[in-house]
């Protein structure tokens, strides 16, 4: 745990210290706010029905934000030779795994949840739950979390971050298109293929303000399984 | 303290080391000796459990780095080529992660850090961030991280790599200050540099170690030839008036006569002390035309090209 908190506190100073961390916070929070304005605001509209459209881009761009904050986790460590000073320690992979991981998904939730000033606009000319907006905003960080753990798995496999958030952008649209694909397959696969869509099968209950246990445990188990691959890809780079 | 039996370590078909096989004992400071791709860095990254070697075995004060990298790391400082700095931190604040990654309490950094930024000379700049320092003063911090803990191997891939003239001379003290309370691998293609700092030299050509320990300098004779004093000269002149003209000089050995042409002979002598204002004023008292008179610098290259040679010749075999 401390070697976990240990790299959790550098990578959060190192956002802190850098640009390009600022540069795709404002970005996100600027697409956001956009997104809002062009789709969610205009025709006359439910409350509700105005901050499931907000979700539903939001979604989009915090797995947006997830491939970009993944990209430098592992690659760029690689890239800087930094990688020696970890892997010649007295530390595991998969707590370098954990702690960066971990750093990011600290950075992308407070970002995610900087946001709130967009669904806080419904409330001057309309009523929302704030069930719905807390369901909305724990899809939306779980969406993100996951996506980042893909990320930090195709972070593993490149040393080049440019190639690292190509790699990661290509997984998750691969997942995303399975939704389109089942719709279009014969059973049993339809079911199969529709099940690994990360945003149109498992962020919709959340969109509507519902947490759904079912979404809760795909993205949990993605999450593990994503961060266990990239810990592999680690500990098999000895045998390299 | 690090027994390396037979080990080999294959990327696909290509062998960056093959077979080495060597101990080093406690407080030595040796040397990895060998030209670009001749496997030094992999050698120091197998060492440092970065890799598995493909067969064979190290073991590191008994531990198997197969087995338990995780206890061997705690007795490793490591610089690589490259020294793993975080550009945008500070020296100080990139030697407290340093320590705290090696297991080091509060009160041990506290002790430690000051000593590690003075022994490298970083004091003055140990507020700065990283970004902002010249190459010399980055290649320190990366000694400074890998000393900090006081680890009992320190493992150097060239560590005067990029250094000026200057910053050369200050990183051989340190390495030579550090030798006392490490035990100290380093590598590096300058021969005049591992002969200088190192008590041990292991010749690496093709991934094969082709000499190794004190039989190294007793085969070249380049030890011999180092503390011979060997000298290098051009004279006008037949063999027979150089040989007779030098040879009844006190402990002067001709080594070496070669014909240039034009009557002019290139001689290579060794003696126990400096002899060039002997040899000097002895040719021109004999009327020998002396061209050319300078300390013999090339035993080391000479020697390291025969081994590269026997090397390649093995790495065919």
């Amino acid at each position: 745990m401390k070697n976990i908190g240990l790299i959790l506190s550098r990578e959060l100073g190192s956002y802190v210290r850098t640009p390009s961390a600022y540069f795709i916070a404002a970005a996100v929070l600027l697409v956001d706010g956009l997104l809002f304005n062009a789709f969610a605001v205009g025709e006359r509209r439910l409350s509700s029905e105005v901050l499931q459209i907000f979700f539903y881009f939001a979604g989009i761009v915090t797995m947006g934000g997830g491939v970009l904050f993944s990209m430098r986790l592992l690659a760029e460590d690689r890239w800087t030779g930094t990688d020696v000073l970890l892997f010649t320690s007295p530390i595991r992979e998969g707590e370098v795994v954990l702690g960066k991981y971990l750093a990011a998904l600290i950075f992308l939730s407070v970002l995610t949840v900087a946001s709130l000033y967009v669904p806080a606009l419904i409330f001057v000319n309309g009523k929302v739950s704030f069930g719905h907006i807390a369901a909305g905003y724990l899809g939306m960080i779980l969406l993100g979390a996951t996506t980042l753990a893909i990320g930090t798995f195709a972070s593993s496999l490149t040393e080049n971050p440019f190639f690292a958030v190509i790699l990661s952008f290509v997984f998750v649209v691969l997942l995303e298109l399975c939704w389109p694909i089942g719709q279009i397959a014969d059973p049993p696969l339809q079911e199969l293929l529709s099940y690994a869509s990360l945003h149109t099968k498992h962020f919709h209950a959340s969109q509507r303000g519902l947490l759904q246990l079912s979404d809760v445990v795909f993205y949990l188990s993605l999450i593990y399984l994503s961060l266990l691959a990239a810990t592999k890809v680690l500990q098999n780079r000895r045998f390299r | 303290m690090i027994v390396v039996d037979r080990v080999s370590k294959y990327y696909g078909e290509h062998a960056a080391v093959r077979d080495l096989d060597f101990t080093i004992e406690a407080g030595q400071c040796v040397g990895f000796l060998g030209l670009n791709g001749a496997g030094k860095s992999t050698t120091l990254r197998l060492l440092s459990c970065l890799l598995l070697p493909t067969s064979g075995r190290i073991t590191i004060r008994g531990f198997d780095a197969e087995a338990d990298p995780h206890e061997i790391r705690k007795l490793i400082g490591y610089l690589p080529d490259t020294p793993p700095l975080y550009p945008e931190m500070t020296v100080e604040r990139y030697l407290r992660f340093a320590g705290k990654l090696r297991r080091m309490s509060r009160a041990e950094l506290e002790k430690r850090l000051p000593e590690a930024l003075e022994r490298t000379a970083l004091t003055a700049v140990a507020e700065q961030p990283i970004n902002t320092l010249s190459h010399g003063y980055k290649q320190r911090v990366g000694i400074a991280q890998a000393i900090i803990h006081r680890p009992a191997l320190l493992i150097l891939d060239e560590p005067i790599q990029g250094l000026d003239p200057v910053q050369i001379v200050e990183m051989r003290e340190l390495i030579r200050a550090l030798s006392g309370e490490h035990t100290i691998l380093l590598s590096s293609h300058n021969l005049l540099e591992v002969e200088r700092t190192c008590d041990r030299v292991l010749m690496l050509s093709h991934g094969r170690i082709v000499e190794q320990g004190e039989g190294l300098g007793a085969k070249a004779g380049y030890r011999d030839a180092a503390r011979k004093h060997g000298a290098e000269l051009e004279v006008r002149g037949s063999e027979e008036a150089v040989r007779a003209a030098l040879s009844d000089l006190e402990g002067v050995a001709i080594t070496m006569i070669a014909p240039l042409g034009d009557e002019v002979l290139r001689v290579k002598i060794e003696s126990p002390a400096d002899a060039r204002e002997l040899i000097a004023a002895r040719v021109v008292e004999r009327g020998l035309g002396l061209r050319r008179l300078e300390r013999a610098s090339t035993d080391l290259e000479e020697a390291f090209l025969q081994f590269r040679d026997a090397g390649r010749e093995e790495a065919r075999a």
